[in-house]
């Protein structure tokens, strides 16, 4: 049993936090409020090389492990959630479905920018019509002569509208209406007549991260930009999810030790009826808990990602802490506004923002119910 | 273009200092790379990046000190020379200069660049001590620097402005933070410092003896500094001539 991380890794986390010290801490308030993608921010991250950290050095990458980039997510979220999704997303959902199931051509087309930071990729699942069930996808992708013919519309695709945002990968049916449902992955190239990008929505939390509807209307695009083998679009995407679960938690884990780290201060500052509010068992014990079950959380998504790097079956213990993190993430920012009462509901302190972040990580990327019905399913308890 | 850059590992500067027999303390607190060193990492970088060559690190101080080697391995340079005897504890100023000469003889350069002056000792001598050691012209306080293969060009900072001196090579150049922006390593540069040349010396591998390393300064008393005082508040209706008296005052114009 080993619990440390290596040396590297160690040395990685303590740079990530000085940057995000330096470049995002005394800017975040500021992006939240403009709810724009910075894209000076981004190229730092770039330079930094974390949207290439899981990828092979011939595309550009670093060969790290998914724990490495979970750590850089963690210590970007405990500042910033915005910026945080957009590397989980950029890499998790934009650069690896080209990397796992696409052509060597299309790697060499589409990957060296992603993995540089150059540009971003959106992953378009969801649907106006349902998100969690992944297999209700109405989105028509028709094979006319050599170019699909696409109809149809996502919705809350991350990086999907800003200005480097290269390609969307999307899922869509493309069976000529037979008896079994086909869904593959198409690569819809950015700018391509047909794909309109909808406007930002606006949103509670993840104010500068970049959300968008979108839409195809007889949007043509080349057949050779199947991505991997058609009909296993939606099994491609769900292992996909697998891998973003575990990012997810990390990103869940930072924002509660960001949180943690709000209230340890604060609560040795702030004084009522005479003494300072972290002397208060009330306080303490709150902050006691805090503490508990981010260290727990952050177990959790470690454990998951070292399974996933020694090739183990990982599926039930991400989901776990996928649900074990957003949920823990959700109540210590809950529990941090109480920790700094009227100032807490203020936008300087950044529990404020923090709070209104962390509900979405019971949503995005799996619900806390579908992962709740994953688990279950892990469990071999009988299916509905 | 040979570039070697001097680096100092010093206790983390966001904590307080703590002294001790009127030295710095230095075991049981944090130490890092010295923030004004990486100026000095950033520009041998940029140099080789324009020029090629490689850019050797050095440093002089406790072995764990080799972190900050370590630190400038992973932005980029190529290699490290890290001296550590038992004989230097304690080294002042001029004994650090004579050391890290010795080494630096050994190594090769064209340019040699150090910081203006560390964030812990602070005395701003070690950099002109070396250059006399090593025979070199130097070039102090530099805000911005470029180089050709056979000459240095500085903007030194000045009190009032800042003059442009070509200086020819081989020479010995100190930077001010600002002179650029030092790069984050990234997660590829750690483990590619991994494998980079990284050499342990001792007094005796450059034929020095513990006589060499003999400190003469003394350190008689260490006091705080005063506060800075508050500043002046002036009203907005006599503002401009208030401020220019103030400038004036203070010699600034
Ligand atoms: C900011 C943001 C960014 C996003 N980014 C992306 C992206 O980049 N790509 C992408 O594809 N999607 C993205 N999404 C979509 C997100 O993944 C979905 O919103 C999520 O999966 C839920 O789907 P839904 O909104 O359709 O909710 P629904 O599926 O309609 O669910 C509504 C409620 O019903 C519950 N529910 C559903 N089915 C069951 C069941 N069988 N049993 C019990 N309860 C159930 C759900 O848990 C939920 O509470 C994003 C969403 C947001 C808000
Ligand atoms: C108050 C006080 C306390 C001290 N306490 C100690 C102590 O506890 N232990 C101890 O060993 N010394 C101590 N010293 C000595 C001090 O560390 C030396 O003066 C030091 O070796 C060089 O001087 P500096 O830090 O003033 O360097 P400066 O001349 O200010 O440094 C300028 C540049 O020279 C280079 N440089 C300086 N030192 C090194 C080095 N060692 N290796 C590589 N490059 C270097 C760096 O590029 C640096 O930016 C103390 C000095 C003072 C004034």
């Amino acid at each position: 049993m080993d619990f440390d991380l290596s040396e590297e890794q160690q040395s990685f986390v303590s740079i990530v936090r000085s940057f995000v010290d330096d470049a995002i801490r005394p800017n975040a308030e500021r992006w939240d409020l403009e709810e724009e993608l910075p894209l000076d921010a981004v190229k730092q991250m770039a330079d930094l090389g974390l949207f290439g950290l899981p990828f092979p050095e011939r595309y550009g990458g670093a060969g790290a492990d998914l724990v490495t980039l979970c750590l850089a997510i963690e210590e970007i979220a405990r500042v910033d959630s915005s910026l945080a999704i957009t590397l989980e997303a950029a890499v998790g959902l934009g650069a690896m479905p080209i990397y796992r199931f696409g052509t060597e051509e299309q790697k060499n087309t589409w990957l060296p920018s992603l993995v540089s930071g150059n540009a971003l990729a959106g992953y378009g699942l969801t649907e106006p019509g349902g998100g969690s069930d992944a297999g209700a996808t109405r989105t028509t992708a028709i094979l006319e002569g050599d170019e699909w013919l696409i109809n149809g519309s996502k919705s809350f695709i991350t990086n999907s509208g800003t200005p480097i945002t290269s390609l969307v990968t999307i899922t869509a049916i493309t069976d000529k209406g037979g008896d079994a449902k086909e869904i593959s992955a198409i690569i819809v190239p950015a700018g391509t007549p047909g794909f309109e990008v909808g406007p930002a929505y606006r949103k509670m939390g993840w104010h500068h991260s970049d959300t968008h509807e979108l839409a195809f209307g007889d949007c043509r695009v080349p057949q050779a930009n199947l991505l991997g083998r058609r009909g296993d679009g939606l099994r491609n995407f769900l292992s996909i999810l697998d891998d973003g679960r575990i990012a997810i938690a990390a990103l869940a884990v930072g924002l509660a030790q960001g949180c943690l780290d709000e209230c340890l201060s604060y609560a040795g500052e702030r004084r009522a009826f005479g003494r300072v509010i972290g002397g208060y068992q009330a306080i303490s014990f709150k902050i006691a808990d805090m503490a508990t079950k981010t260290e727990l959380a952050r177990t959790a998504y470690q454990k998951a990602a070292w399974l996933k790097s020694k090739g183990r079956p990982y599926t039930k213990q991400a989901a776990m802490a996928k649900l074990f993190a957003s949920e823990t993430a959700v109540e210590v920012a809950r529990d941090a506004v109480q920790v700094h009462g009227g100032y807490g509901y203020i936008e300087e302190f950044p529990v404020c923002r923090h709070f209104r972040d962390s509900k979405i990580l019971e949503i995005g990327e799996g619900t806390s119910e579908i992962m709740r019905m994953l688990i279950a399913r892990e469990l071999k308890l009988p299916s509905t | 273009m040979n570039v070697v850059v001097c680096v100092k590992h010093v206790p983390d500067p966001n904590a307080p200092v703590e002294i001790q027999d009127n030295r710095i303390k230095r075991t049981g607190v944090q130490n890092v790379l010295d923030p004004g060193d990486m100026y000095g990492i950033e520009a041998g970088l940029l140099l080789r990046e324009a020029l090629g060559g490689e850019v050797t690190v050095i440093s002089m101080g406790p072995v764990q000190a080799v972190e900050a080697i370590k630190r400038a391995l992973s932005m980029g340079a190529d290699r490290g020379v890290m001296i550590s005897d038992d004989a230097l504890t304690g080294a002042d100023s001029l004994v650090t200069a004579r050391v890290l000469a010795a080494a630096i003889r050994r190594a090769g350069f064209d340019l040699v660049i150090a910081g203006v002056e560390s964030t812990d000792g602070y005395t701003g001598t070690m950099p002109s001590s070396l250059a006399e050691f090593l025979g070199l012209p130097q070039v102090t306080f530099a805000k911005r620097l470029s180089a050709s293969a056979s000459s240095v060009t500085v903007d030194r900072q000045t009190a009032s402005g800042y003059h442009v001196v070509e200086c020819s090579l081989p020479a010995l150049v100190t930077v001010t933070a600002g002179v650029n922006e030092p790069r984050y390593p990234s997660f590829k540069g750690i483990m590619a410092a991994k494998k980079k040349p990284l050499e342990h010396l001792t007094l005796d591998h450059l034929g020095m003896s513990a006589a060499d390393a003999e400190v003469e300064q003394e350190i008689v008393q260490i006091s705080a500094v005063d506060e800075r005082k508050s500043g002046t508040r002036v009203a907005n209706d006599e503002a401009a001539a208030r401020i220019a008296d103030l400038l004036a005052e203070a010699k600034a114009i």
